[in-house]
């Protein structure tokens, strides 16, 4: 079973994270950068279907020179080599034609499961998973809790608002997982030193046969047009309790659809 | 979010920009690691300390330790972050290869480890422990030794203690009375009493190694017939319950998340191998157990004032916090009753707090990771001149790295307390359970006193004063670095090291030591100051010519330690040099 996990390297979730305001991409040089959250629990579930099933797991990540520092984690954690996708050329593409440069690189790889994290905190757009199976004629099962495997069957648990669903599929499959699914390990201090040593190759446009018009900012199916901060908070709402505080309370979070 | 435990940008100023730690890998011991490696264990244990040690330290302080005459329990927690720091390799993250070791750096690995001890320090103890009872094995423990007991304690299956005192015989060792009887097979059998033992019992580990001092029958009176002995709560040989036995935990002000215990030996509760007596196993040769200990215990000392720090750091980045979040009062000048409250970090007052506190504090970090450093020199710098330089400037340094935090962060303590008012007094809050916790560490592993007697009775006067001469001149070198803005710094620096040494030579040319030691705790504190006004000034000169806030902070808190600080050395080295005998001559009815 081999398994190729998606990882992503985003800002810090606890940064400032800006727009740059000279092409409006995102400010990636000026924070402290991170790998995506869900992204560990997809390396960790990929660990636990390896040391079930065996094979090799491998990290995929489309990410400036700076992203290694992210695969390294990856690979301290346990997964065996990595394949970094790394060309200026792909600074600014957007969900579209990210996922057309990841499934070119994926062409590259035999496997026989891709996992993925459901969504970056970066963008929030939880999309890079359907574009991959659709580009790649494979199917996708999302939002896993839970993953099996059995044979050429993948099985997983469907995170729903009220329960779950069990859907499943033939490999090669793409899974994207959710933070219920496990709890992930730390990367151990004999990880972080065998990760020094592990596969890593640096792919540029070329070698992963990506079309240079086909990716990058100039190209890009979406545009940022225009982008503004946030507006300051509003004043809060104060509930006087006249004996109907409780009710009040109940009407202002349905409202919000909180409740 | 940027860590309340600890600051890594300091961290990373110390290390990279000041101490050059990267050069380290250009010797064999290190030449696997790198400045990848490095961070990547530094965030590994930010990682594990912040999510696995802070969030019961609060707990743990609130539900110590109970004993019901048979088993020792503590809250499940403590067990759980334990195997997650066993498991991901941090006890044996600075020793050798051959025992399964990651030969990091010393300084990398102290550094790694402050963290655990900002998080909760009750709960490092263990490890703590378990890392300085495998090293003394490793320095003096036969071959079988290392693989019987260091490899399970670096698998995080064994844990380690220290067991020095005894109810009568704490600062004074050379009256410990634990008798160690030689047995037919070589072994040996002890019988008394040990007080104060942390991590003495648990049920944490399969296993807790006591690394013990006691007296073979017919040594030497003194501390030069005490010896070291290994004595394991379960003989490993055999798996039988071993006669050592807990007699009762106390009941501390802080550090609850530790045990400390009062251990019986040889009272005949167990009778491995059929009869009472707690075996133990000599380690190196007989009546040399101090000097063997002191292994320990230097490391021990430098881990002290870490802990020090570390607690006195995270107070001060927590009342930082507080104190920008936190409106009360208008700027003195305000003549309007109505405009908005200004946050107290607006205030003189509350701004000297914090200033004081981040110099202490980030004084103190300076100073545990030079001692480190050191660590390292002594073991792999090139020359065996720089390994002996290396030692002997540690050895003068060691009773300031571990009492200068110990009394400065614990004043930083109480000033978070004091920043946060109030609040800073209630169970609310994590200051007040910082300072208790911090108030073991002038305390144990020699007291405050202890280490003054230590520094002026013995270190700066070791090798013809070579101790003292090799401070001077490394003090001095820097302060000849000191130019343009730095300048007066740097004289001021140079006057303050040469009066202790002019006072050091006048405290002894009396030639009793009564006197020259009867201020021996203020001499302590004179010297110390001066020491870490020396770091100070060599972090300024790391930050020259460097801009931003971060910068400008380390100049603001440097200068602010030459104006409010070092000028306290002066009253201190004038009664010392004085000869003052108050602390001589007043009678015992008089206090």
């Amino acid at each position: 079973m081999n398994i190729v996990v998606l990882v992503k390297q985003v800002p810090d979730t606890w940064a400032e994270r800006k727009l740059d305001a000279t092409d409006k991409t995102l400010d990636r040089a000026s924070v402290d950068v991170v790998m995506n959250e869900i992204d560990e629990y997809a390396v960790e579930e990929a660990l636990r279907i390896q040391a079930d099933q065996g094979g090799e797991v491998t990290i995929v990540s489309m990410a400036p020179d700076r992203g290694v520092e992210t695969i390294r984690k990856a690979l301290s954690m346990g997964a065996d080599k990595a394949v970094h996708l790394s060309d200026p050329a792909l600074h600014g593409s957007d969900a579209v034609q990210t996922s057309y440069a990841l499934a070119k690189v994926l062409g590259t790889l035999e496997y026989d499961l891709v996992i993925a994290g459901s969504e970056a905190t970066d963008s929030r757009m939880a999309i890079m998973t359907p574009l991959l199976a659709e580009r790649l004629g494979q199917p996708q099962l999302s939002g896993a809790r839970k993953v099996t495997v059995d044979g050429g069957t993948v099985r997983i648990e469907r995170q729903t608002d009220n329960g779950y669903d069990v859907v499943e599929a033939s490999t090669p499959a793409i899974v994207s997982v959710v933070e219920k699914i496990n709890e992930p390990r730390y990367p151990s201090f004999k990880g972080i030193m065998a990760a020094k040593k592990k596969p890593l190759t640096t792919l540029t446009l070329a070698d992963a046969g990506i079309e240079a018009d086909r990716v990058g900012l100039a190209s890009a199916p979406s545009q940022v047009v225009e982008f503004s901060n946030k507006p300051p908070r509003q004043a809060g709402q104060i509930v006087k309790d006249e004996g109907d505080g409780g009710v009040k309370v109940a009407e202002y979070l349905a409202s919000q659809k909180l409740v | 979010m940027p860590s309340l435990l600890l600051s890594r940008r300091d961290l990373e100023f110390l290390l990279y920009e000041w101490l050059d730690v990267e050069l380290l890998t250009k010797r064999p011991r290190h030449a696997e690691h790198s400045r990848e490696t490095f961070d990547a264990v530094l965030d590994l244990a930010e990682q594990v300390a912040t999510r696995d040690f802070a969030p019961h330290n609060k707990k743990a302080d609130e539900n110590e330790p109970t004993f019901d005459g048979t088993t020792v329990t503590l809250i499940p927690e403590v067990k759980k972050a334990l195997d997650v720091f066993a498991q991901t390799g941090l006890i044996a993250s600075g020793m050798d290869e051959s025992v399964g070791g990651m030969q990091l750096p010393g300084v990398v690995a102290g550094a790694c480890f402050a963290f655990f001890q900002a998080a909760n320090v009750g709960s490092s103890s263990y490890p703590f422990l378990t890392i300085g009872n495998a090293n003394l094995l490793m320095a003096h423990g036969t071959p079988e030794q290392v693989d019987t007991y260091v490899r399970p304690m670096v698998e995080g299956r064994f844990f380690g203690t220290m067991c020095l005192s005894e109810p009568q015989a704490g600062s004074s060792l050379a009256d410990v009375t634990t008798r160690a009887v030689p047995q037919d097979d070589g072994s040996y059998r002890l019988f008394g009493n040990k007080m104060w033992i942390s991590a003495g019992e648990h049920e944490l580990s399969e296993n807790i190694v006591h690394l013990v001092l006691a007296k073979i029958p017919g040594s030497p009176p003194g501390v030069k017939g005490i010896s070291l002995f290994v004595v394991p709560k379960v003989v490993v040989e055999t798996g039988e319950r071993n006669d050592v036995v807990l007699a009762g935990l106390n009941h501390k002000m802080g550090y609850r998340g530790t045990t400390n215990t009062l251990l019986n030996f040889g009272e005949g509760v167990h009778t491995p191998g059929g009869q009472p007596g707690a075996v133990g196993f000599l380690v190196g040769e007989a009546n040399r157990g101090l000097p063997y200990m002191f292994h320990m215990m230097n490391e021990a000392r430098i881990g002290v004032g870490s802990g020090a720090m570390a607690l006195g750091y995270t107070g001060y980045l927590k009342s930082l916090q507080y104190a920008r979040e936190r409106p009360q009062g208008r700027p003195v000048a305000a003549k309007d009753p109505s405009a908005p409250q200004v946050p107290i970090i607006a205030h003189a007052d509350v701004k000297r707090m914090l200033l004081a506190q981040k110099c202490y504090v980030e004084g103190a970090l300076a100073l545990v990771l030079y001692c480190n450093r050191l660590l390292d020199d002594e073991r792999t710098a090139e020359t065996q001149e720089d390994r002996e330089q290396a030692h002997l400037l540690l050895d003068t340094l060691t009773p300031i790295a571990k009492s200068w935090p110990s009394q400065w962060c614990l004043e930083a303590n109480s000033l978070a307390i004091q920043v946060h008012g109030g609040y800073g007094y209630t169970r609310e809050y994590d200051v007040e359970q910082h300072y208790r916790d911090n108030r073991l560490n002038p305390i144990h592993e020699g007291t405050h006193g202890i280490q003054g007697l230590d520094l002026l009775g013995r270190k700066v006067v070791m090798q013809g004063g070579q101790g003292l001469a090799l401070l001077h001149r490394t003090i001095s070198a820097t302060a000849a670095r000191a130019s343009g803005d730095l300048a007066d710094l740097g004289a001021q620096l140079q006057a303050s090291a040469d009066r202790v040494v002019e006072v050091t030579g006048q405290l002894w040319a009396t030639g009793d030591p009564e006197v020259a030691l009867a201020n021996a705790s203020v001499y302590l504190e004179a010297v110390g100051h001066v020491v870490v006004a020396w770091l100070w000034l060599e972090q300024l000169l790391a930050a020259e010519g460097r801009t931003g806030d971060f910068y400008d902070g380390k100049r603001v808190a440097g200068r602010f330690f030459f104006r409010y600080e070092l000028p306290r050395t002066g009253p201190q080295l004038d009664l010392l040099a004085s000869l003052d005998r108050t602390t001589l001559d007043v009678k015992q009815a008089w206090l």
